[in-house]
C-alpha cells in the first residue's frame, strides 16, 4: 500500500496533498500497489470524498480532540498506530510547514530514513527513486531509500494534480489513542499576517523585488501588480529582505524558499547565485533591471533593460487589459 | 538553563557548487566554508536567553576537524562550551543517520539540559529533519521554523512560520526548536571574543566513543547520482521605450508563455 498524509488547514484539504495523493496514486498503479490516504484531527470526516476524488482507494481517518490543533507528537503518535497496524510500504505527505516539521518526526518514530522535498519521484526495477534539489537547487541528488516503510515529502507546487473522478471508497474511522502528555507541542493560536494570505511556496505567479526597488514603499507597485494576476504572491530578494523592505517570509534564494511557479518576474534584482539558485526551476522567467549586465538576464525567458519605475506604470495598464479580456 | 546548539560547516550561500560525479560529492576545493547561516541565528537565540535567563551555552558540531572552525566562531560570539564530534565519512544526506549521532551524544555524555536549538535546516543537505528527529527520540516536544521565542523557567512559548501565517505553540521544557531567519540579529564577534575562542580548547568525542556500530551508522538513504540543474538559455532581452516594453512582455506572457 501507498499511503499518504492529507493535511487539512482551516477545514479545508492542502492543495499540495492532493498533488501528492495524484503523484502517489500514478506510482502506485505502476506498482500494482493500494493507495490509500489518512487524515489526523477532529471533524475531518467530511473531506473523506475529495481524498477518493483524487486517487484514494480508502480513507483512514484518525480523530482525537487533542488533535484539532496540529501538534507534531501528537500527531506523529496518531500515524504511528496506523502505520505499525496496516504497514504500508511507502508513505508519502506534501513537503509543506506541516509535512516538513511532522515527516520527519514520524520517520524518527518508525526508525526509517526520508527524502525531503523530493521534485521528482519514479519507480526503476520496481524501487522508488526520487531526486531532490540539494543546495537550495544549485545541485540535484538521486537517492533509493533503503528503509522500510519508503518515506518521502514532495515539493509542493510542482506535481500535476490528477483529474478528479467522482468515486468512492471504504472509509475507516479510528480513534487515535493520543495522551495529553504525547500532545505537548500543540499549536494554541495561528497568526494571520496581513496581505500575505499567499505563500510564495503556494503562488503560481511571483512578482519579486530586489535592490533596485529602492524602499519598502515600492513594493506596494509589485503588490498591485500581484493583485491583477491570478494566484500571484510577492517575493524579493535577499539584499531587499535584509534593508528591512519586506519581511523574510518573502524571500527567494538560499537563505529565503526555493520556488518553482509557472512565472517569476524579477524586478530590480541583479540575480546573485544565492538567488538564482531559488528560482531557476521557474517554469517563466522574466526579468526587467537597468543594468544590461545583470545576470539574472542569462536565465530570464524575457528580459526589459530599462527603469523599472517606468516600465512598471504601462505593464499594470496592459496586464488588466489581457486578464480582463 | 543548560543550553545545546548544534551547528554545521557548510559552503557559503554565494558559491558555486560543482560536482564531483565519479564520487558523488561536490567538489570542496576553492569553497569557502561558514557556520550555516541558520544555525547563527540558533547560537545568537541560545545565547539571548543565556542573557535574559542565566546558563550555559554549548555548542556541538559533528564534522571532520575542519568543522572546528564554525565552532570558534561559536566561541567567539559568546558561547561557553563547544564539543567536535569527528566524523570524516562523506555527507550522506541522511538526517537520521546524524539524528542517531546527536541523541546518542545527549543520552551518553550530556544528559542535563533545558533547551536544544538548531537552525532549521542545514545550508546544503537542506533537509529540516534533525530537531525533529532528535525531538522524537529523546521525546521532547519541538517547535521548528520559529521566529520568535520566549523562556520562562521550564516552560516556553514560540512562534512559528507556516504558509501566510504563523503558528504559537507552548511547551514544556526540556524541548527542541529551530530557528528561521527573522529570529534575531546574529551579533558580530567581538575582538576579545576572538581571542578566547583561539585559546579556548575544543574536545574531541568520536563516534567510536559513543559505541555506535557501523550498522546505525549507514546511511540508508543510498546516493546513486548528483547533477547539475539543467542549465536555462537566455531568451530574448529588449531596451525599449516603456510602454513598447511593457506591451512587448505582455504579448510574450499572453500569447508564448501563456501564463496569463
Amino acid at each position: 500500500m501507498l499511503l499518504v498524509y492529507i493535511e487539512v488547514r482551516e477545514g479545508k484539504i492542502k492543495k499540495a496533498s492532493l498533488e501528492t495523493l495524484s503523484e502517489g496514486k500514478r506510482l502506485a498503479d505502476e506498482m500494482n500497489m493500494e493507495t490509500a490516504a489518512v487524515f489526523v484531527g477532529s471533524e475531518v470526516d467530511g473531506l473523506a470524498s475529495e481524498a477518493f476524488n483524487f486517487g484514494a482507494g480508502k480513507v483512514y481517518i484518525l480523530e482525537n480532540s487533542l488533535l484539532s490543533q496540529y501538534s507534531p507528537s501528537g500527531y506523529t503518535e496518531a500515524l504511528f498506530s496506523l502505520i505499525e497496524e496496516i504497514k504500508p510500504e511507502i508513505l508519502f505527505m506534501a513537503a509543506t510547514a506541516m509535512g516538513k516539521d511532522l515527516a520527519p518526526r514520524l520517520a524518527a518514530k518508525l526508525d526509517v530514513s526520508i527524502a525531503s522535498d523530493c521534485t521528482q519521484v519514479k519507480v526503476n526495477k520496481g524501487e522508488l527513486e526520487v531526486v531532490r534539489p540539494i543546495f537550495a537547487g544549485k545541485a540535484l541528488a538521486s537517492f533509493r531509500v533503503k528503509s522500510s516503510p519508503v518515506m518521502a515529502t514532495l515539493r509542493p507546487n510542482l506535481f500535476p494534480l490528477a483529474e478528479k473522478a467522482e468515486v468512492t471508497g471504504e472509509t475507516i474511522k479510528k480513534e487515535a489513542d493520543v495522551g495529553d502528555d504525547k500532545a505537548n507541542d500543540r499549536v494554541v493560536e495561528v497568526i494571520r499576517m496581513e496581505g500575505n494570505e499567499l505563500d510564495i511556496s503556494e503562488a503560481e505567479i511571483i512578482i519579486s523585488g530586489g535592490r533596485g526597488m529602492k524602499g519598502p514603499e515600492n513594493f506596494d507597485m509589485l503588490r498591485e501588480l500581484s493583485s491583477i494576476l491570478p494566484n500571484a504572491a510577492v517575493g524579493a530578494s535577499r539584499s531587499a529582505v535584509d534593508s528591512e523592505w519586506i519581511d523574510h517570509q518573502n524571500q527567494v534564494g538560499q537563505t529565503g524558499k526555493t520556488v518553482s511557479p509557472d512565472l517569476y518576474m524579477a524586478f530590480g534584482i541583479s540575480g546573485a547565485i544565492q538567488h538564482l539558485a531559488g528560482m531557476t526551476s521557474s517554469k517563466f522567467i522574466v526579468a526587467v533591471n537597468k543594468d544590461p549586465d545583470a545576470p539574472i538576464f542569462k536565465v530570464a525567458d524575457f528580459g526589459v533593460i530599462g527603469d523599472l519605475f517606468k516600465v512598471i506604470p504601462p505593464l499594470k495598464e496592459e496586464l488588466k487589459k489581457v486578464v480582463e479580456e | 538553563m543548560n543550553i545545546f546548539v548544534f551547528v554545521k560547516r557548510v559552503p557559503d550561500t554565494e558559491s558555486k557548487i560543482r560536482i564531483d560525479r565519479e564520487n558523488n560529492t561536490i567538489i570542496e576545493e576553492e569553497l569557502n566554508f561558514i557556520l550555516s547561516p541558520y544555525d547563527e541565528y540558533a547560537v545568537e537565540e541560545a545565547l539571548r536567553v543565556r542573557e535574559t535567563v542565566g546558563g550555559k551555552v554549548t555548542v556541538f558540531s559533528i564534522g571532520p576537524d575542519e568543522a572546528k572552525v564554525v565552532l570558534k566562531k561559536a566561541l567567539a560570539m559568546g558561547a561557553d562550551e563547544a564539543v567536535l564530534i569527528k566524523d570524516d565519512s562523506p555527507e550522506a544526506y541522511d538526517g537520521l543517520r546524524i539524528a542517531k549521532i546527536i541523541s546518542r551524544l545527549i543520552k551518553d555524555k550530556y544528559p542535563g539540559y533545558d533547551l536544544l536549538l538548531f537552525g532549521k535546516q542545514s545550508v546544503g543537505a537542506d533537509n529540516a529533519q534533525v530537531p525533529a528527529m532528535v525531538a522524537e527520540i529523546l521525546g521532547l516536544p519541538q517547535v521548528n521554523v520559529v521566529t520568535k521565542l520566549d523562556i520562562d523557567d521550564n516552560k516556553g512559548t514560540a512562534i512559528r512560520e507556516i504558509e501566510g501565517a504563523a503558528e504559537k505553540v507552548s511547551f514544556p521544557l526540556p524541548a527542541v526548536i529551530s530557528a528561521q531567519k527573522g529570529l534575531n540579529e546574529p551579533r558580530y564577534e567581538t575582538l576579545k571574543g576572538i581571542m578566547m575562542a583561539k585559546r579556548k580548547e575544543i574536545p574531541l568525542i568520536s563516534l567510536q566513543d559513543l559505541g555506535l556500530t557501523e550498522e546505525e551508522l549507514l546511511p540508508r538513504l543510498e546516493l546513486i547520482k548528483m547533477d547539475s540543474p539543467p542549465a536555462r538559455e537566455a531568451g530574448k532581452v529588449i531596451e525599449e521605450e516603456p510602454e513598447d516594453a511593457a506591451k512587448k512582455l505582455v504579448e510574450f506572457l499572453h500569447k508564448e508563455a501563456k501564463v496569463i
